[in-house]
Parts: structure tokens; C-alpha cells; sequence
């Protein structure tokens, strides 16, 4: 056996832009255990419910992320919706789902771009942001931000939008489809992309049920697992199949994330289409009273907001369980047996959000 | 409307015997999650298996000792450094215990205190 050494990745390294460390015991170039540690950037954003009235802590649960910001205001109001018994106008739920699905566009080309950047693609890196722009440019048209949205209310939406620019929407996403294929085209086909991404950070299907791993990292090891099946929003009246790669590698996460992104411009289409008309709100008086455990699918996995009320303006507790925080396990499943060089690129394809995990 | 939850208490000692029941069942871990009711701290399992959650729930004080259930699932070792670097309550067992250090706090468990808008440091700047 080689003489082991314990190294140093993070919390400060080229791919990653939030700080995130791992030890990792080497023999050789061979990873052969990992430890991770995170809770250098821990906010304690939960514990403000006792300073903020639920409904101004919307304004806090959207600011946990700066990427998937608009999944966690929808999930913390349905989860607030539901304790109170809230039915919430059809047309807001439309709206809600077109959002997040934007927002899940938008990410996975953040992400797709910084993956590219990791394996010293520029161009491609380059590219994937240059369309993530049509995204950002149409969240910002419709909602006001890029960044964080701010639509999100108990008992609806603030904003709801034009017949004409829902049709000009349409447009753009035919658009950016026909271009989205030239890119996920390079990811999934070309062959020193293939040759970086196949076969490595391998996760079983077992290991990726049973250590938690939800979103893109489980489905790439053919666990189909997406709540969006569950119906909230208006996905209970749209058609929509989970994204399920089954190798388990790098590259199976990486198709998910290049696949998925068609799912969610179907989706959007759909919901267009769909769409009914009628108010965007609704009045809401008095407090929560009761608990319950609020689940969205956002960019990254699962995402969990659990609410507990007692009647009051306050809340006695929300906590958020972040996908990335789930998929640490697995990632530390993942890494050991790799090589030393592969690291990064194998840390990037669970999509760390060190944000939302240090919410 | 989404579907409702209920949430079973259970005594501490039957913490670990669940796990296992609901692994071999075939349901996977979503999330351990500490709650500070006025002295008593609640802290509930949440498991899943096609979309339904089973949640369970024990009730301690701060100096109790709990078992750990990373010897089920590997993967509890995040949830459960989490309420002892949070909350102070200790886990007995965990496979990989950060001792404290999995959360760099100024305030050594924040979130077993509450902060009054008095003693805020950053309310009275």
C-alpha cells in the first residue's frame, strides 16, 4: 500500500465560486476517502422568522439563493398557503410554474457554462451564458429582476403577464430551442467532452437513493425522482416526464441537466397555452397555525421548506433542507476511487449551491 | 391543495428501530430538522418512498443525548453535526462527527437562544 497523504481542495479553488473544502486522502493520485466541511459562509437566515412577519419573510426566503431565488419564495408561500387553507387563483399557479421553470432554464446554462470553464472550454463556457441572457432578459421583462424576482406573495402573485408578451415569450423560447440544441449538442456529442466525462464519479443507483441525493445527481444514476410529479404549482395540469440517465457518471449527470432544459421549455410552452384567465391574488388575513413540509423541485434537487406557525405574525420556525446539502454524501460517495485531476470536474456535477446549503 | 401531512411522535429510544424499518421498507432519508419550543427541542424525521412522507418526532431537553442514525443512513452525519452545532444537542454515534466544527458560528449555538431585539448586535449599530 502507498504512503497516504491528506490534501486540501477549497474552501477557495478555480471551480468553485462559493467555499466549500474537502480533505482528501490520497494514495498516489487516487482519492481514497474525502471529508467535507462547509459552514464557513452559515448565515442563519432561518432564525430572522422571529424577527419578520411571514409575510415579509418571503423577501428572505427568495434571498437564500441568488440562483434558484425564485423556487424558495414559491415553496415558503405554498407551504404558508397550505397551513392556512389558502386556494390561490389558478392563473397565479400558471404564472408561479412559468417562473420557476425560467428560473431552472437559467441555471442549468449558468451551470452547464461553468462546466464548461472547467474543463477549459471557454467557448462553450462563453456560450451557454450568452443564451442563459434571452432567460435573464425575459425574467427581468416580466417580473422586474434578474436576480430576484420579487413576485412571489401569500396568496399569489404581484404580477401577471400581457396576453401579447406571453406570445412574444412563445417566440423567443422557438428561438432559443433551435439554439439550445447546437449547444447541448457540443456537451453530449462531442468527443473530448465525452472523453473528460465518461466513466468518471461514478454513483450507483443504491448509493444515490439510500445517501439522499435528489435532482440531476440522482436522476443521472437512473433514480427518478422529481417533485414536480407530485403536481404543485400547475404541474398537476401540465404533461411532463422526469429527465433519467441511468450510468450514474459525470456525463449522465451533465445529459440531464442538457435534456432537461428542453422539458422545461415544453413546459413553459404548455403552461402558455394553458394558461387561464382571472385574478393574480388574493386577500389573505390572519396567521398560520399548524406545520407542514413544503416541497418544490428546484434547479438542483428537491428542496424542502418546513413551516411551523402558531397562530401568530411570527413564525416558530422555518427551515430550509437545500438539495446541495442532501447531495454532500454523495458527493463524498462519489469522489473516493477518482483521480486527483478529476476532482473538480466531478465536484461541479452535483451543481454545488454553497448559498442555499449555508442559507 | 397538497396533501396533508401528520407528523407521529415517538420516544428516543424508538428513533433508530424506526430508521431501520424505514429503510428496509424502502424509504429514503429527506431530512432530520430541530425545532426549539420554548425549552423543549422537537426533532423530526422525515422519510420518503414515492412522494408520501412518514415523519416522526421526538421531544428533548438541550443536555439530552440522542442516538444517531448514520449507522442506517450514511448520510445523516450532515443533519445530525448540524443540530449539535445549532442547537447543542448531542448525537451519540455519528460516523463522521465534526465535534462542533461543521458550522463556524460567532455564537456557540445560535439557534438555541433567542435573540432580542435589545441584544442584536447588528439592530444597534
Amino acid at each position: 500500500m502507498s504512503k497516504q497523504i491528506t490534501i486540501p481542495f477549497g474552501p477557495q479553488h478555480p471551480v468553485l465560486p462559493e467555499p466549500l473544502h474537502l480533505d482528501l486522502v490520497l494514495e498516489d493520485e487516487k482519492v481514497v476517502d474525502v471529508v467535507p466541511t462547509i459552514g464557513y459562509v452559515h448565515r442563519g437566515l432561518e432564525k430572522l422568522v422571529e424577527k419578520r412577519e411571514y409575510t415579509e419573510y418571503v423577501y428572505i426566503a427568495e434571498r437564500i439563493c441568488g440562483i434558484c431565488s425564485f423556487i424558495h419564495s414559491q415553496t415558503y408561500v405554498q407551504g404558508i398557503e397550505q397551513i392556512m387553507g389558502l386556494e390561490v387563483p389558478e392563473r397565479a399557479q400558471f404564472l408561479r410554474t412559468i417562473w420557476g421553470e425560467y428560473s431552472r432554464l437559467h441555471s442549468h446554462l449558468l451551470w452547464l457554462g461553468c462546466f464548461a470553464d472547467s474543463m477549459g472550454f471557454e467557448s462553450l463556457f462563453m456560450n451557454s451564458w450568452r443564451l442563459r441572457e434571452h432567460i435573464l432578459d425575459d425574467l427581468e421583462a416580466t417580473t422586474g429582476g434578474r436576480v430576484i424576482q420579487g413576485v412571489c406573495k401569500v396568496g399569489g402573485v404581484r404580477k401577471d403577464i400581457a396576453p401579447e408578451k406571453l406570445d412574444e415569450m412563445l417566440k423567443g423560447l422557438k428561438g432559443l430551442e433551435h439554439e439550445l440544441h447546437d449547444l447541448t449538442n457540443v456537451f453530449l456529442h462531442d468527443s473530448s467532452v465525452k472523453n473528460r466525462l465518461r466513466g468518471i464519479g461514478k454513483l450507483s443507483s443504491e448509493d444515490a437513493y439510500y445517501l439522499g441525493a435528489v435532482g440531476p445527481t440522482a436522476r443521472g444514476s437512473g433514480i427518478a425522482i422529481d417533485i414536480r410529479e407530485t403536481g404543485y404549482g400547475a404541474f398537476g395540469k401540465i404533461n411532463f416526464k422526469p429527465v433519467v440517465e441511468h450510468d450514474g457518471d459525470c456525463y449522465a449527470r451533465c445529459a440531464v441537466r442538457a435534456n432537461e432544459m428542453f422539458g422545461s421549455i415544453d413546459i413553459i410552452e404548455q403552461c402558455i397555452k394553458k394558461i387561464p384567465d382571472g385574478p393574480v391574488d388574493m386577500k389573505v388575513t390572519g396567521a398560520p397555525d399548524g406545520e407542514y413540509f413544503s416541497r418544490a423541485e428546484q434547479p438542483r434537487g428537491e428542496v424542502i421548506h418546513y413551516i411551523k406557525g402558531n397562530g401568530k405574525k411570527n413564525l416558530v420556525r422555518h427551515r430550509v433542507r437545500t438539495p446541495t446539502f442532501t447531495n454532500i454524501p454523495p458527493l463524498v460517495t462519489l469522489l473516493k476511487g477518482c483521480e486527483l485531476a478529476d476532482v473538480p470536474v466531478i465536484v461541479l456535477t452535483i451543481d454545488p449551491c454553497i448559498g442555499c446549503a449555508e442559507r | 391543495m397538497m396533501e396533508p401531512q401528520t407528523i407521529v411522535p415517538i420516544s428516543v429510544g424508538e428513533v433508530v428501530p424506526k430508521a431501520e424499518q424505514a429503510k428496509k421498507d424502502g424509504y429514503r432519508l429527506v431530512q432530520i430538522g430541530c425545532t426549539k419550543i420554548e425549552d423543549n427541542f422537537e426533532i423530526i424525521y422525515v422519510y420518503d418512498k414515492d412522494y408520501k412522507l412518514i415523519n416522526f418526532r421526538i421531544t428533548v431537553k438541550q443536555d439530552d443525548e440522542i442516538p444517531s442514525i448514520s449507522g442506517v443512513y450514511w448520510g445523516a452525519f450532515v443533519y445530525e453535526n448540524e443540530i449539535h452545532d445549532l442547537y447543542g444537542i448531542h448525537v451519540a454515534g455519528i460516523n463522521i462527527d465534526f465535534k462542533g466544527t461543521f458550522y463556524k458560528t460567532t455564537v456557540k449555538h445560535p439557534f438555541s437562544v433567542t435573540i432580542t431585539k435589545e441584544d442584536d448586535a447588528c439592530q444597534n449599530r
